[in-house]
């Protein structure tokens, strides 16, 4: 029993949270920072899961939570190795010097 | 308020300003370090949930794993590294106006969908969220996800091996 905490309590900070990493990705041009933005996200996601988990007493939502974890880490792998290779033929990380394919 | 309520202001307001430092700091490797802080802050927050297993994969995968390789990466292309200036002159109020509606959407949201009740979370059987409980949902209910999960990983390293080798002599 958490007394005092409720699942509105959680919502709103995984909401909070969210919407900081929206906004990170938003205001943001260095590709890096961007993506650690994306990676709040996923983590306020997590939070609601592992809420929803408890208050509804379902182990399911914690084993969801495991696999956006393993998802998230290929995830960096992958996006990482994209801005290396974005680096290494433009010398920069600028999200808007990155726009050849602009109509 | 009880100290459980105590605890979890404590680490939103943490997680919340760790995640604004993160935002507006200019160095890449100070935004790094606030976040790696509003990992570990959520990770205690799983802790005050009973998910044992998930706050220690959230330490060790995320806070450790994820945030070396980001600043392995940040070391390797420099982090003084200053951004260019907006192209687009409305972009930045344009963003706060999205963010702000987007904030009203999840208010919204947390107050109608726990209900009448609203929400309180109650006990738990023993042993909820540990390791063991974990695994034996992990292999026997969710043991293809599991397997392709490994598929993905090995992908990703495949992926990413191709991605940054580079110019090969032929």
């Amino acid at each position: 029993m958490i007394p005092g905490v409720s699942m509105t309590h959680i919502l709103i900070l995984s909401g909070v949270l969210f919407t900081l990493g929206a906004l990170g990705v938003l205001i943001r041009r260095n590709s890096i920072v961007m993506f650690m933005a994306i990676e709040l996200m996923l983590n306020a996601a997590n939070l609601a899961f592992v809420g929803f988990a408890r208050s509804m007493e379902a182990l399911s939502g914690q084993v969801f939570v495991f696999f956006v974890i393993a998802v998230a880490a290929a995830e960096v792998a992958v996006g990482l190795a994209l801005i290396v290779s974005v680096y290494r033929s433009r010398s920069s990380i600028d999200i808007d010097k990155v726009s050849d394919l602009r109509g | 308020m009880t100290v459980e309520f105590a605890i979890f202001l404590g680490l939103s307001l943490v997680a919340v300003g760790a995640a604004i430092g993160m935002l507006v700091s200019r160095n890449a490797v100070y935004s790094v370090l606030f976040l790696v802080i509003v990992f570990l802050a959520i990770a205690v927050l799983f802790l005050l949930l009973s998910a044992a297993f998930i706050a220690m994969v959230q330490v060790a995968v995320y806070a450790g794993a994820i945030m070396i390789l980001f600043l392995f990466v940040i070391m390797l292309l420099g982090p003084e590294y200053v951004e260019s200036e907006p192209s687009h002159p409305w972009q930045f109020a344009t963003a706060l106006v999205l963010s702000f509606a987007l904030i009203i959407q999840f208010l919204i949201v947390a107050i109608v969908l726990p209900g009448e009740s609203g929400g309180d979370i109650g006990e738990v059987a023993q042993g909820f969220g540990s390791p063991a409980s974990i695994g034996t949902l992990l292999f026997k209910e969710y043991l293809i996800p599991f397997e392709v999960a490994s598929l993905l990983l090995l992908a990703a390293m495949v992926g990413a091996i191709v991605l940054t080798r580079g110019e090969h002599p032929r």
